[in-house]
């Protein structure tokens, strides 16, 4: 191999690493045309952090397991809800409420990344689209349960949780019991920024398991299903069982996150909250450059600063600039589909473009023969 | 070696096989002793990978009714019901494509799936999965059957960085490697390694041979399938050529030369196949088509710095091994596959890339990829037969509005397709009937009667008989001749049949390594192009 | 005839129609049968169902041209709907009274229709295999993006923009004055008291539904099908592929932002903002029930799937609640719809191309 010049390097690494870059203009701008102080964005950034943080990483194994963006994840974030709803029912507070409510979670996610896992594998070649619906057909499901099922069918003691008729849980829960309890545990102060030490704690933990289950042989089947079903198929890998395995994983995962984000948020929208989390960790995920193909924790804490300080930043932004609060809120929203677009975008187009380079490698060796 | 009185290593009696009443191997019966290297040499369908197959008790066989005869192991009946089993016994085998992933390193790749574990606690609760890789170890016993075959292979480099030779050592390395991981009974005894140096430079096939013979010192037998005969000769104790199924030829190498072996190769009885009889004059005919330097990009056919002239009128066959790139070569041509070079049809230059292009000025082609390329499967048979002659020549099209509306004909479409169901008998329930849902023959005349439509000026057909019965193929190679008599459309015919190739073709061109090896008159011994399919000069008389 | 033989028959016709498909059939027959039970008025359910038909056929048409050139479901219909929101909003401005004011509509949505029609191709002629993903968010940013247009876009008439600011469009505009009902009403048959037959736009979806029917027998159409069917073929038959795709993407762009109209002029209002968001869901899944696959689709599909689909929508509420006492149409409608999706996309058959 040629050594590569210094211009080169750059380029190469910038055109690696477009989204991430952009973001940081967008945020170069938004930054001080905002006004915030730096104390209050490293607040507002830090809570971010500690609130979004476990839900992003539940997309890390599908990508390792070659399924890309695990769409999906609403199904575990639908499975945590519906555990933090039955904690608050029986009055459990506090960090025990939230162990509990991951615990009644498991179980329901368990069984929703199986059932996913397999439609998933029923579908091989677009995950994506699938498990996307998957999300959607899911929530008609969930909305069966809670809006119609809880109350008569599974009984709900608190008519605090009830709708008025006397079934179905209401449209927004207060979790006032669980509410911090997790980011207050521990809390220091630093320079006036409240930093939620026992949350770090957790996602810290969360980190080291990721990392350790990458080196386990479920992690390198994964790895090995991701580059090529076939040859892992030929070596006697079980390629629908790990596929299934590793969406299994992200549920349960993701039901985990949603509790942790809720907790955090202190309300449950119990028929909004979980449609819109997948798309933003997704979003947050791809900020920090990871792709379809590959992502990293690094990904994923890059990505939560980046993302959510663009998040913060806009509305006032927006306002600053054109007098209008509205604008930048649809300003961070067009950003955030954006970011998917083009990742998915590039990362269709560089796989074809692989494809074609045998060819000018072919034509070239010929030059030098003729 | 202790056991050279006792029973051979590997021992076949017997063997034969037939699918669904057509016999592909009889009465195979040969023996290996420890660290032998038998060559196995023969043309494309003689019957080699079905005996590999049986050898593995791959799946294949099973569903298609198993086989009939014995193999010994060491003077033990075996009837291996999986590969797994095979491996159990000492059998392992390389095939021809890779099986290796991309992104992950050499060592990853020679221990997948068989990766030596660390216990963890995690393990106790939810099983084995969970137990962490030993990165040590995996390297110890990767590096250990690198060593056994002593090629300089780095166990940490990229599989998509590697050379394509180091590609292979890591397949081989797996295969060695498999004693140290699994349940195997006294380590890996035979290797069989499909075509191993076909993808290779000579300097890695060079090392490659070498380390065969390492391997051979150690004890473990050898079954080296290839094309390159010099190579057969240059390494193996013992030579097995194959054809139509049987052994024709067990002899020892030494004094064995290239010749001789292509001649038990392709030397096939004179009467097989009615010859073309008649004799092009050349002399008198333009040359219609001219290919100058024409690479193609076809994964398994590359074709590199092709030239070659196809006269006005003749049919002109191109032959070779699989995998050598006379496929590439219409293929190239017509733009399916990316192309360079030159093509000059008729006295103009025609761009490459442009199927359009070709077909406007009257080239036509049948693909050997009926399913993939040749037919809409999902439409009915008037489409298929009709819709390249719509396209290109605005046949079977009403005009209304000045021009402006072209209006598909359905009368004329009907027509045309009873035509060619009448005049090349394809079997069909009705011209609406879908392609796909027809044999494999009548596919194949349909995908003859699209080109036939088109009228074409010349007509590239490849394959145009694999995998159809004999009596389809009677038919479409005489539909064939009969279309080249009658218009006087000249035909380029691609094919790995040499007989059948011999039986309709004027002039025969063989392609080897991407190039064309040579040409020859359709009449010449057979063994002559067998001897130009291996890679050898003929040398004229 | 036996029962055997029988019993295989209607075996191998639930195959070949899909078993999700006869459910959805079964369940609105029943609706329609014990609505009466119920005091449900059947001659208003069939006239409400007709009218959201004619409402949203033209949007499901819109799906035809990209399944047929093998571009997959049009979740990027949204991209559409905002040339044709771009289009009454301009015609609102000229501020042009009356059932012209539809025509000027159409008028305007079509450039914007052929201009994001043909990049919307160009960039799924680069991410082939990856269609569907892609068109979703596609739809999406667009969406977005014209959020943040609508609020700065130099629009002026009163009766679009917020009252107080003078400015930015507000999120639903009425259509009254303008072309509100103009199909509707085109020679609108009234039968008792409760039925009517919006004649004008039916008749309308009928024109459209009839030029694709017949594009579809042309040379370029036939080309399209084949296109769809087999890509490689239809390469080595000396056809442009990519632009046939873009051809087709084009189409459906345009028919799109037609179908907003038509939805418009019956419904009543413009709707601004995130209102285009989830509109391709219903006009995929609707095309799905009538019996179109991902790479396969005919103009009755079109016809059955949305009168199916709708009828569903219209009968589910008044029926179902009179019979339990609980509005579940909502759940009914997307589990219904996204389980017709997801039905289609792990067809086997289907995702071999």
């Amino acid at each position: 191999m040629r050594e590569l010049s210094t211009k080169q390097k750059i380029l190469r690494f910038m055109a690696n690493n477009t989204v991430p870059l952009l973001f940081v203009v967008i945020i170069a701008f938004g930054v001080p045309l905002s006004g915030y102080s730096p104390t209050y964005l490293a607040g507002e950034v830090i809570s971010r952090i500690s609130r979004n943080t476990f839900l992003i990483v539940s997309l890390l194994i599908p990508i390792l397991a070659g399924m890309g963006l695990n769409f999906g994840m609403t199904l575990g974030a639908m499975a945590g809800q519906i555990g933090l709803i039955f904690t608050t029912d029986w009055g459990i507070v506090g960090i025990p409420g939230i162990l509990l409510a991951m615990i009644v979670s498991t179980p329901l996610s368990i069984l929703l990344g199986w059932w996913c896992g397999k439609i998933l594998n029923m579908a091989k070649g677009r995950e994506m689209v699938t498990s996307y619906i998957i999300g959607f057909f899911m929530n008609g499901i969930y909305q069966l349960v809670v809006l119609y099922g809880m109350g008569p069918l599974i009984k709900i003691i608190s008519p605090n949780l009830l709708l008025p008729r006397g079934y179905g849980i209401r449209n927004t829960v207060n979790l006032i019991g669980i509410r911090k309890s997790l980011d207050n545990f521990l809390m220091i102060r630093i320079g006036g920024v409240p930093i939620p030490v026992g949350t770090f704690l957790v996602i810290a933990l969360l980190s080291v398991f990721i990392l350790w289950f990458k080196k386990t042989k479920l992690g390198q089947d994964m790895r090995a299903v991701g580059q090529d079903m076939e040859v892992a198929r030929a070596a006697g890998i079980r390629v629908e069982y790990t596929r299934i395995m590793s969406i299994i994983i992200s549920t349960v995962l993701a039901g985990y996150g949603m509790i942790i984000y809720l907790h955090n948020i202190g309300t449950l929208n119990t028929y909004n909250s979980h449609m819109q989390i997948g798309m933003f960790s997704v979003a947050a995920l791809l900020v920090g450059g990871a792709t379809v193909a590959s992502a990293k924790i690094r990904n994923v804490f890059l990505g939560v600063v980046l993302f959510h300080l663009m998040f913060i930043v806009s509305p006032m932004a927006g306002k600053r600039l054109i007098g209008q609060a509205q604008l930048g809120e649809y300003f961070r929203v067009f950003v955030s589909y954006g970011v998917i677009t083009t990742s998915l975008v590039l990362y269709e187009v560089r796989k074809k473009r692989e494809r074609g380079m045998s060819g000018l490698a072919l034509a070239q060796d010929q030059e030098v023969t003729s | 070696m202790n056991n050279e009185l006792g029973a051979p290593l590997l021992e076949m009696q017997h063997i034969s096989k037939d699918y669904f009443g057509n016999e592909v191997l009889s009465d195979i019966n040969f023996s290996l002793r420890r660290g032998e290297i038998l060559g196995l040499v023969g043309e494309n369908g003689a019957g080699k990978s079905t005996l590999m197959k049986i050898l593995f008790g791959m799946d294949e066989i099973h569903q298609t009714g198993g086989y009939g005869g014995s193999i010994f192991i060491e003077g033990d009946e075996v009837r291996f019901t999986s590969p797994i089993d095979a491996l159990a016994s000492g059998i392992g085998m390389v095939h021809q494509e890779f099986s290796l992933l991309p992104d992950s390193t050499a060592t990853e790749n020679i221990l997948l799936n068989r990766e030596p574990l660390k216990h963890t606690l995690a393990s106790e609760l939810f099983g084995e999965r969970l137990n962490t890789l030993n990165r040590e170890s995996m390297e110890k016993i990767a590096q250990g059957a690198i060593d056994k075959l002593g090629v300089p292979l780095d166990g940490k480099m990229l599989v998509s960085e590697m050379p394509v030779g180091h590609k292979q050592f890591t397949e081989i390395a797996r295969e060695l490697s498999k004693e140290a991981t699994t349940e195997m009974e006294e380590g890996l005894r035979l290797l069989v390694l499909d075509e191993p140096t076909a993808v290779l430079s000579e300097q890695e096939a060079e090392s490659l041979l070498k380390a065969m013979r390492t391997l051979s010192s150690e004890g473990i037998a050898i079954i080296f399938i290839s094309h390159r005969l010099q190579e057969i000769i240059d390494v193996c104790d013992t030579i097995m050529v194959m054809r139509d199924g049987r052994i024709i030829k067990t002899v020892p190498s030494e004094g064995v030369n290239v010749t001789d072996i292509a001649h038990w190769m392709v030397g096939r009885e004179v009467n097989a196949a009615k010859r073309n009889t008649r004799t092009f004059n050349y002399e008198d005919s333009k040359v219609v088509l001219s290919i100058r330097n024409l690479w193609v990009d076809m994964p398994g056919e590359t074709v590199r710095n092709v030239n070659l002239d196809v006269h006005d009128g003749e049919i002109l066959g191109i032959g070779g091994m699989a995998g050598q790139g006379k496929l590439g070569i219409p293929n190239g041509v017509m733009g399916l596959f990316p192309a360079g070079g030159q093509i000059v049809f008729q006295g103009e230059e025609l761009p490459l890339n442009q199927p359009r292009s070709l077909l406007n000025a009257g080239v036509a082609f049948v693909s050997e990829d009926r399913r993939g390329v040749g037919l809409l499967l999902d439409e009915s048979l008037e489409w298929n037969i009709t819709f390249t002659a719509m396209q290109i020549q605005d046949k079977f099209l009403k005009r209304y509005l000045n021009g402006l509306v072209s209006w598909r004909d359905q009368k004329a479409i009907e027509e045309e397709t009873m035509k060619y169901v009448k005049q090349l008998e394809i079997r069909c329930v009705s011209t609406r009937q879908n392609a796909r849902e027809l044999s494999g023959g009548n596919q194949q005349k349909v995908c003859l009667a699209k080109a036939f439509a088109v009228t074409p000026k010349l007509l590239f057909v490849s394959e145009p008989t694999r995998g159809i019965d004999i009596g389809a193929k009677s038919l479409v190679l005489d539909a064939l001749r009969r279309y080249n008599q009658e218009s006087g459309t000249t035909i380029v015919m691609i094919s790995s049949e040499l007989e059948e190739l011999r039986s309709v073709c004027d002039r025969i061109a063989i392609v080897n390594d991407g190039k064309v090896f040579g040409i020859l008159p359709a009449t010449s011994d057979s063994a002559k192009f067998g001897l130009m399919m291996v890679g050898q000069e003929v040398q004229e008389v | 005839m036996n029962a055997a033989l029988m019993l295989t028959k209607i075996r191998q016709m639930v195959r070949s129609f899909g078993l999700p498909r006869i459910i959805i059939a079964l369940f609105l027959f029943s609706l329609f049968i014990l609505a009466p039970f119920f005091n449900v008025n059947v001659a208003t359910s069939l006239s409400d169902t007709l009218n959201r038909f004619g409402m949203n056929a033209v949007l499901v048409l819109a799906m035809v041209p990209m399944i047929h050139s093998g571009c997959g479901l049009n979740f990027g219909l949204p991209l559409g709907i905002i040339s044709g929101l771009l289009g009454a909003t301009i015609s609102l401005q000229v501020d042009v009274a009356g059932p012209a004011s539809f025509w000027l509509a159409i008028l305007f949505a079509t450039p914007f229709a052929l201009i994001l029609g043909w990049g919307y191709g160009q960039l799924l002629n680069r991410v082939k295999g990856g269609e569907m993903m892609i068109a979703t968010y596609v739809g999406f940013s667009s969406v977005a993006f014209m959020c943040i247009m609508w609020l700065l876009l130099p629009f002026n008439n009163p009766k679009m923009v917020w009252g107080f600011a003078g400015s930015g469009l507000r999120t639903t505009i009425s259509t009254e004055g303008y072309y509100l009902h103009v199909l509707n009403d085109f020679l609108k048959i009234r039968i008792g008291n409760h039925f009517i037959f919006p004649t004008g736009m039916i008749l309308f979806f009928t024109v459209l539904a009839f030029a694709m029917w017949a594009f579809l027998h042309t040379k370029t159409g036939t080309a399209m099908t084949a296109v769809g069917s087999n890509p490689v073929f239809a390469r080595a038959s000396g056809i442009d592929v990519d632009r046939i795709r873009t051809l087709s993407v084009v189409l459906s762009t345009w028919l799109g932002a037609i179908g907003i109209l038509v939805y418009q002029q019956s419904f009543g209002f413009i709707q601004l903002y995130m209102g285009p968001f989830y509109m391709a869901l219903p006009a995929v899944s609707a095309i799905l029930i009538g019996g179109a696959s991902v790479n396969k689709a005919s103009i009755l599909n079109v016809i059955i799937g949305t009168f199916l689909f709708q009828g569903i929508l219209t009968m589910t509420p008044s029926v179902m609640n009179a019979m339990i006492q609980t509005d579940m149409s909502e759940v009914i409608r997307i589990v219904a719809s996204n389980g017709m999706i997801l039905y289609a996309l792990t067809r086997k058959t289907e995702a071999a191309r």
